[in-house]
This record gives structure tokens, sequence and C-alpha cells, in this order.
């Protein structure tokens, strides 16, 4: 029983990790803010759930359990709003996505007669 | 495997520091902002458990707490004229407001 | 050391605000570091949330950028580094920093550890030298605090015309259906801060925590509500008179504490004499101090943010006004 909850939780630990690091890597690297939200947003929310999860698995009490379980739910619920805010308010205010401008392939229903 | 995680998620604090620091759009540096203060719950929370010490995740409460507010707060106290992008950052033209 | 570099470079105000807040998270990691977990909870607080938002109201009625000097500031630069290096000459003399023969740890700390126990009878040292063998410095700075308020109120105080209220509600109408995720998500939300606000206050005996932690935690939950919803909807929540009201009741509430235990034939704020058991009435004094501590200090940030904000749309008011006159001609 103790070998499994250390592997559990070791497993969480590590996938919860590397999601966060890719994050990081993401935000320098990526060339635009909408991106780069999109990197943050996702692998913070779920990188976070993740290394939570691992030390829930881990936790001595009832206490510190229930504690932890607050602060993943607290997680969940404020990261993709922080995410939709920001990028509401980055539009709002102008911040153009950097498209690639190449014309759209006509779709072959529209134009049947030519 | 915990110090480990804690490792590695001060690696990430760096890279959000260096999103912070250039980062051409202010909305960059928000971002690096936010994802800095996740990454604090995390390391509050690791940092609890490795020391021993469960009454690091109260702290862990209020930082996530205090980030959700200081997010929101800079948003709702940015949309003055001042901040709005102007076409100079990008060529594309400017969305009247 | 570089996030510092990088604020006094920059001369881009914003920037410098977030790189602020980073630098707050990241004093605040160190403290928890070096296992000073109260200090680590008032420094995030404050440092990361209060004092970014309030300097972000501020940079949004000024400039974004800051204007560059024109002259080489030697002399101030020569008046400093005397001054600085007169300092370091006087702390030469005194015992190095955390060496185990200077009078504060060999004296005071082996007191406080020691004898807090059976003296005080609560389990957080942090909270029995704050409230119990240092309340005098304490109730110092609670008046420190509420006279912050107070100067606010002298200075930037807004006069709250009846007439104003329309020109404002036109503005929160068009702001809901652009905030309604996070309008939903913080009606969730507030109930919970305030009731974590009131477990850190009465769990500061305990745990981290305590009346300062917790009134700071209070008060952001009030103005998260004040930001997303409209100053004037928060006004007609909480009341300004009120809230000027709990400030000076929270400072009356400590002093009367003193005052209480002067009457009862102690020393000022002697807790052993409130009650019959000298450990209850410890507890006893500490539970109404802290109380004091939180109610000062929640209201007194209510008032400065409050006040702020409220110049703030005072100005942009007027600067939209004038546009629209230009829009008429």
């Amino acid at each position: 029983m103790d070998i499994v909850i250390l592997v559990s939780s070791s497993l969480c630990l590590f996938i919860g990790s590397f999601l966060c690091v890719s994050g990081g890597i993401g935000i320098l690297r990526f060339p635009d803010f909408y991106t780069r939200m999109h990197a943050v947003g996702v692998t913070d929310t779920l990188g976070a759930g993740m290394i939570l999860i691992g030390l829930m698995i881990l936790s001595p009490d009832f206490l510190v359990f229930t504690k932890l379980m607050i602060v993943l739910l607290l997680t969940l619920l404020i990261g993709p709003t922080t995410s939709h805010v920001l990028a509401k308010a980055a539009f709002h205010n102008g911040l153009k996505p950097a498209l690639n401008n190449k014309p759209l392939k006509q779709s072959k229903t529209k134009e049947p007669t030519h | 495997m915990l110090i480990a995680t804690t490792l590695a998620i001060f690696v990430a604090m760096i890279l959000a520091i260096i999103r912070g620091i250039t980062g051409p759009t202010l909305y960059d540096r928000i971002l690096a902002v936010n994802m800095f203060c996740t990454k604090t719950v995390l390391l509050i929370s690791l940092l609890g458990f490795v020391m021993g010490r469960p009454e690091f995740l109260d702290i862990a409460i209020v930082y996530a707490l205090i980030s959700f507010i200081s997010v929101i707060g800079v948003l709702r106290y940015s949309d003055t004229n001042q901040f709005k992008h102007t076409s100079a950052h990008d060529e594309l033209p400017k969305k009247e407001p | 050391m570089v996030v510092a570099i990088a604020i006094i470079k920059m001369k881009d105000l914003f920037a410098v605000v977030m790189l602020t807040g980073i630098y707050g998270l990241l004093s605040a990691s160190f403290f928890v570091a070096m296992d000073a977990v109260d200090v680590a909870f008032t420094e995030a607080s404050v440092g990361a949330g209060i004092s970014t938002l309030l300097m972000l109201i501020v940079i949004s009625m000024t400039g974004r950028r800051e204007k560059t000097t024109r002259h080489k500031p030697f002399p101030a630069l020569l008046i400093v580094a005397i001054t600085g290096g007169l300092l370091i000459y006087g702390t030469l003399d005194m015992p190095y920093f955390g060496s185990v023969d200077a009078p504060s740890h060999s004296h005071i700390a082996a007191r406080y550890i020691n004898d807090s126990m059976q003296e005080v009878g609560v389990p957080n040292i942090v909270t029995s030298v704050l409230a119990s063998y240092r309340a005098f410095d304490t109730f110092g700075e609670v008046i420190v605090i509420f006279t912050a308020g107070i100067g606010v109120l002298a200075l930037l105080s807004v006069t709250h015309r009846p007439e104003d209220n329309d020109k404002f509600s036109t503005i929160n109408d068009s702001m809901h259906e652009q905030h309604l995720v996070v309008r939903i998500v913080a009606k969730m939300l507030i109930p919970f801060i305030l009731l974590f606000a009131l477990y850190v206050q009465f769990h500061g005996d305990f745990g981290p925590g305590g009346g300062f932690q917790a009134g700071v935690i209070f008060a952001a939950a009030i103005i998260l509500y004040a930001m997303l919803f409209g100053l004037n909807t928060a006004r007609k929540v909480i009341n300004q008179t009120f809230i000027q009201l709990i400030a000076a009741t929270g400072v009356l509430i400590y002093a009367s504490v003193g005052v209480a235990s002067l009457l009862s034939g102690g020393n000022f704020f002697d807790y052993n004499v409130l009650s019959n058991d000298p450990i209850a009435g410890q507890h006893l004094g500490i539970l109404i101090i802290e109380w004091g501590v939180g109610c000062t200090v929640c209201s007194v940030i209510i008032i400065i943010f409050f006040n702020f904000a409220g110049r703030r749309e005072i100005q942009q008011n007027n600067g939209s006004k004038y546009d629209t006159n230009q829009d008429l001609q």
C-alpha cells in the first residue's frame, strides 16, 4: 500500500512539473501574446492540478487534505477566469493577434456556376 | 521527488521573470505576473511539505486569492486611453473604442 | 536583485508596478524559505496585492512614462553615499547579524521561546510576542495605520453628489455585458474570501494569521466587489460613514483593553488582571486586541481604496465631459 501511494504521487508530481516547465518554455518562445496566453493558461491550471493531486495523495492527515482540496478548487476556478479576462481586455484594447494573412480557400459549394 | 518538483517550479518562475522583464507589450507582463503568482502558490505548498509544516497551506490560499484580485485590478484600471494599444505597435488598424 | 535593478532602470511605470508585484512575491517566498510564516503572510497580502492595486490607480491618473531627468544628480549621490557610510560605520560596533552571543538572542529570544507557553498560553509565539509582550508597539502600529487613513481622508476626500449617480450608472450597465463571466465567478468567491478572513483572524493564536492579515484579506474582498460592480454599487453596500466609524472603533477597542487593565489594578496592557485566571486573561486580551487591529486595518484600506478610486473616477469623468462637448460642436 505504501509503495502504491509513493508511485502514484511521484507520477502525478512528475507530470505536473513537466507541464509547468513546458509552460514556462512556451511563454518564452511563442511569437505572439495570444499564443503565449494559451500556453500559460492551459499548462498552468493542469500542471497545478496535477501537483496538488500528487500532494493530496501524500498528505498525512485530514486537515491538510482539506486545505489542499480548497487550494485545488480555487486554482481550477481562478485559472481559466484570469485567462478569459486577460484575453478579453487585450482584445478590447486593440491588441491584434499575429495572423498570417493568407487568403481563405473558396469552398466548392459556394460558387457552383463558375 | 518533492525536491525535484520544487526545482522544476523554480525554473518555471525564472522563465516567467525573464518574460516579465523583456516582453514588448504590457499584456505580456501581466501574463508573466499571473504565471509567477500561480507558481508561487505551488512553490509554497511544496515547501510546506518538504519542511514538514502544513501551516503553509493557509499562505497558499491567500496567495491564490491575492493573485486573482491583483490581475482583475490591473485589468480594471488599465483601460484608460494611455494604455490603449497604439497602431505603432502593429501594422493592422486600431479598433475604435 | 535583478528585479530591483530592473525596477530602477525601466522608464515605463506600468512595467515598474508589475515588477514591484513580482518583487513582493519573491521576498514573501524568501520569508517562507526562512520559516517565517506570519511575515510571509503579511507580505503576500499587502506587498503583492494591495500595494500593486493602489499604485496602479495612481498611475492611471498620472502619466505612464517616467519623465527623464535633465540633470545628473551627483551631489545627491554624494550625500547618500556619505550618510550610508556613516550609518554602516555606526553599526560596526553591534554584534554580527545572527551571532549567538548577541543580547537579543541570548536574553530576549530565550525568554520568549521558553516562557511564552506558560505565561501566555498561546501556541503561536509570533502572536504572543506581538500581542502580549509587545502590545504597546502594536498599539503604535495601529495608530500609524489609523493616521494614514485620516491623512488620506483629509487630503483626498471626495464629496459625492447624488446627481453623479446616473452618470455612473450608464457606465456600469455597459460594463455588465463585458464582465459577465468575472462577475459570476467573483460572486462565488467573495463569501469564501470573507469567511477565510474571519478564519485567519481567529486562528491567529494557533497558526499564522492574526489581526493584520485578516483585515487585509477582508478589505481585498470588498475591493474586488467594488472593482467589478462599480464604485457606486459598492458605496451603497458599504456606507462610507460606517467604515470611518469602524476605523475609529478599532483603535478605541485596542486602547480600552489597556485602560481596562489599568482600572483593574495592573499595568497598561497587562492582561493578567483581566480575568480570574492569568492565562484566561491573556487569551481574552489577545482576542480583543486582535479584533481591534483587524477592524482598523480593514476599514483604513477600504477608505484609502475608495478615495483613490473616487478621485480617479472624477478625473475620468471630467475628461470625458470635455470630449462630449467637442462632439456636439
